[in-house]
């Protein structure tokens, strides 16, 4: 194990991909002699050389679709966008390209792509540069989704995103670039796709976290525990493409209660589809309704006061959980044991 | 253009070629109206009857192992690059056997083997994923040049903009071909771009102009030659313009009502199929008979690609999550439903890359270790699209 900052297991497997595999090309705004806006791909030039550390024109459609025809003809490349918000300009070469080609053509050619972005709030950045738009990624079949939010999470998934057959979004979270966590060492450990992390085991309430809010979901879980004698099982999902569904109904079948915490927005959001998911395999579980806690229905304003309450935070998540099991309480029959 | 003087003809056998596969575009194009009109065919139809000349002259400046990149009208460029016409009919009929295996439909016919790496749907789409072909091959070392047709109309998408600019700068060997013909959809070009001269849309961005008359598949081919082998030697872009007419509508469904019939007379007076076939006998390459045996011949495959297609059967209900993943097996919840459900329909679980074809994406290693040393609407639309 070594500790590292987030954005520094980001750097870690970039190097060690690059290291590994001469196919795997970066490509982005910024990427090289500026280190990266947010400093993840520092010192990979010098180490790489520009043909394989690529400073791009600011055109984000016209980057994607270079690394969709590139991963279509032998290489792998990993297309830095600079925020998630800036992936909207690019929608048609990550929606009618990357993610449709290996379909539309029967299966004759695959896209083995990156797109790594950062998203979140908290920076005041404003409604252009801070929203959490995974939800729409998630939509559309032939993407994969990767929500890392702890360091060792960051550097084994991407290094699975890399060595992936199927175009992979790679959601980054800005908050996160520099908290520290323990990091296995060595060039094969990858974090697979589709396995849910347990990052705190209970058995009163089952809340999932999307992306940042799998770690406040852990501190309101420490509150839970330390205030209201709750414990709770905090899970983060680390891949919404492929889902480990299999994880969360576990933990449901055994708690009767769920809470999902995202940072985007309520309607059509990850966390509906979540709850729609677990209602439609573990209602008879369940002993409260699914309860989501989720960004405000609003573009994400300046304003500090104003962006702090448009976000979700521990007392939320602390609120939310307790709703659900009081819930439970008055709603259950009289004399009924829980 | 038609005042310049007619260059020379090619070798008797590849002029004959020439001729064979501009007719056999033409026979089929026109079967495939037909076969849209008797609803064996959804969709769009897009059909490059007119253009044949544009795609044949251009398609044979490239050698085999060069990578041809077209748009929603492509039927043509998957003929022209040896794609059998029986998997492209089969294709438009949605079989099992169509050249995208049924999922594609007439705008995004693709080839992989023969390096034809699909038509397009999105006007535009195709510019940036033809810079990233461009891009691996420079990358790994080749010499492959990569023609990237689109229509005029593109021309005015931002990634005509972003990937010439980017072509440029990377010096990615890309010939850019924009096939003028005259219209965006139903807008004429004069209506749909401030620059009329599209040879020139490029300058500003570091891609030198050529242009070729693309009714004429003897200018077409030597203006290309010279392009490729350029783009070949300096690892740059180009942009050519192909000046051409599409005879039919831009789809099945198109009235017609944005151009005269005088005009479409006009240009069909200089139709580049008749009047190739004519300076081939002129020149006593073939005889009329051979003319006649060549259509016939034409004729005759597009019969058989018809049947092919009508025997071929549609895919399985059950095909239909296939291949919208590469899956792992190991890994489950790839799809929103249930993965306990057989029913759920997972898909196809991975197989190793096809390495019968060593193009694809599993070739780079070892070579590159030698390299790295250093507003459409809707088919039922009252008057626009289809």
């Amino acid at each position: 194990m070594a500790g590292m900052r987030y954005r520094e297991a980001l750097n870690a497997a970039l190097r060690e991909e690059l290291a590994r595999d001469q196919s795997v090309v970066l490509m982005g705004e910024d990427i090289g002699v500026f280190g990266g806006a947010f400093k993840v791909t520092d010192g990979l030039l010098a180490e790489f050389g520009e043909k394989r550390i690529r400073d791009t024109p600011i055109s984000e459609n016209t980057i994607v679709g270079i690394g969709v025809g590139a991963a279509m003809t032998g290489l792998r490349p990993v297309v830095e966008l600079m925020t998630i918000n800036f992936a909207l300009l690019a929608f048609d070469q990550i929606v009618n390209h990357a993610a449709h080609i290996h379909y539309m053509f029967g299966g004759q050619v695959r896209v083995p792509l990156v797109v790594r972005m950062p998203q979140g709030a908290g920076h005041q950045l404003g409604p252009t540069h801070s929203h959490c738009l995974e939800a729409l990624f998630l939509h559309v079949p032939g993407l994969l989704v990767a929500v890392p939010s702890t360091a060792a999470d960051a550097k084994g998934l991407l290094k699975s995103a890399i060595r992936e057959e199927n175009p992979v979004i790679f959601i980054e979270h800005e908050s996160l670039y520099g908290v520290r966590g323990e990091v296995p060492e060595g060039e094969d450990e990858l974090v697979p796709f589709g396995l849910a992390r347990i990052a705190r085991a209970g058995s009163d309430v089952t809340i999932v976290g999307v992306s940042r809010m799998a770690v406040t979901a852990e501190r309101a879980a420490e509150t839970l525990a330390s205030e209201h004698g709750v414990q709770a099982e905090v899970i983060d999902p680390r891949t919404l493409r492929p889902l480990d569904l299999e994880t969360i109904l576990v933990s449901v079948r055994k708690t009767n209660h769920c809470v999902i915490v995202e940072e985007g927005w309520p309607h059509g959001g990850v966390g509906a589809n979540l709850a729609a998911l677990v209602s439609e395999q573990a209602f008879d579980d369940l002993d409260a309704p699914v309860q989501r806690v989720t960004g405000a229905d609003v573009p994400m304003p300046y304003s500090k006061p104003l962006e702090d309450i448009a976000y979700p935070h521990e007392p939320q998540i602390v609120q939310a959980a307790l709703a659900c099991l009081n819930r439970s309480k008055q709603s259950a029959p009289a004399g009924a044991a829980r | 253009m038609p005042d310049s003087p007619a260059p020379a003809l090619p070798e008797p056998d590849v002029a004959r070629e020439w001729l064979t596969t501009m007719t056999l575009i033409r026979r089929f194009e026109e079967r495939a109206g037909e076969m849209y009109a008797r609803a064996k065919v959804g969709g769009f139809l897009h059909l490059s009857i007119g253009e044949e000349a544009t795609i044949v002259g251009s398609a044979r400046a490239l050698r085999e192992e060069d990578y041809l990149i077209s748009t929603y009208r492509s039927h043509g460029h998957a003929l022209v690059r040896g794609t059998p016409p029986e998997n492209v009919m089969a294709e438009l009929f949605g079989r099992v056997d169509g050249c995208s295996g049924g999922r594609g439909g007439s705008m995004h016919m693709f080839d992989l083997a023969r390096r034809f790496m699909g038509g397009y749907g999105i006007v535009g789409g195709n510019l940036p994923i033809a810079a990233g072909i461009a891009l691996a091959s420079d990358y790994k070392g080749t010499e492959e040049v990569t023609l990237c047709t689109f229509g005029d109309g593109a021309s005015n998408q931002g990634t005509f903009g972003e990937t010439l600019n980017l072509a440029a700068l990377w010096k990615l060997p890309v010939v850019f071909m924009v096939t003028n013909n005259q219209f965006g959809m139903g807008t004429a070009l004069r209506r749909h771009s401030a620059v009329t001269d599209l040879q020139r849309k490029g300058e500003s961005l570091g891609v030198p102009g050529m242009r070729c008359d693309g009714m004429d598949v003897l200018d077409t081919f030597a203006v290309l030659s010279e392009a490729v082998e350029r783009v070949r030697a300096d690892r740059s872009p180009v942009l050519v313009e192909a000046i051409t007419y599409r005879f039919r509508g831009h789809s099945m469904a198109d009235p017609e009502q944005y151009r005269s019939k005088e005009e479409v007379a006009h240009w069909r007076e200089r139709d580049p199929l008749p009047s190739f076939a004519a300076r081939l006998i002129e020149e006593g390459v073939i005889e009329e008979d051979e003319r006649e045996r060549i259509d016939a011949e034409a004729i005759a495959k597009v019969d058989r690609a018809v049947e092919f297609a009508e025997a071929s059967p549609f895919p399985a209900p059950e095909s239909l999550y296939d291949d919208v993943y590469v899956l792992d097996p190991d890994v489950r919840g790839w799809y929103s439903a249930p993965t306990s459900e057989e029913s759920a329909g997972r898909g196809r679980e991975a197989t190793p890359p096809d390495t019968s074809e060593p193009a694809a994406n599993d070739e780079i290693p070892q070579q590159l270790t030698h390299a790295l040393a250093a507003g459409e609407d809707g088919r039922e639309s009252t008057g626009a699209e289809a």
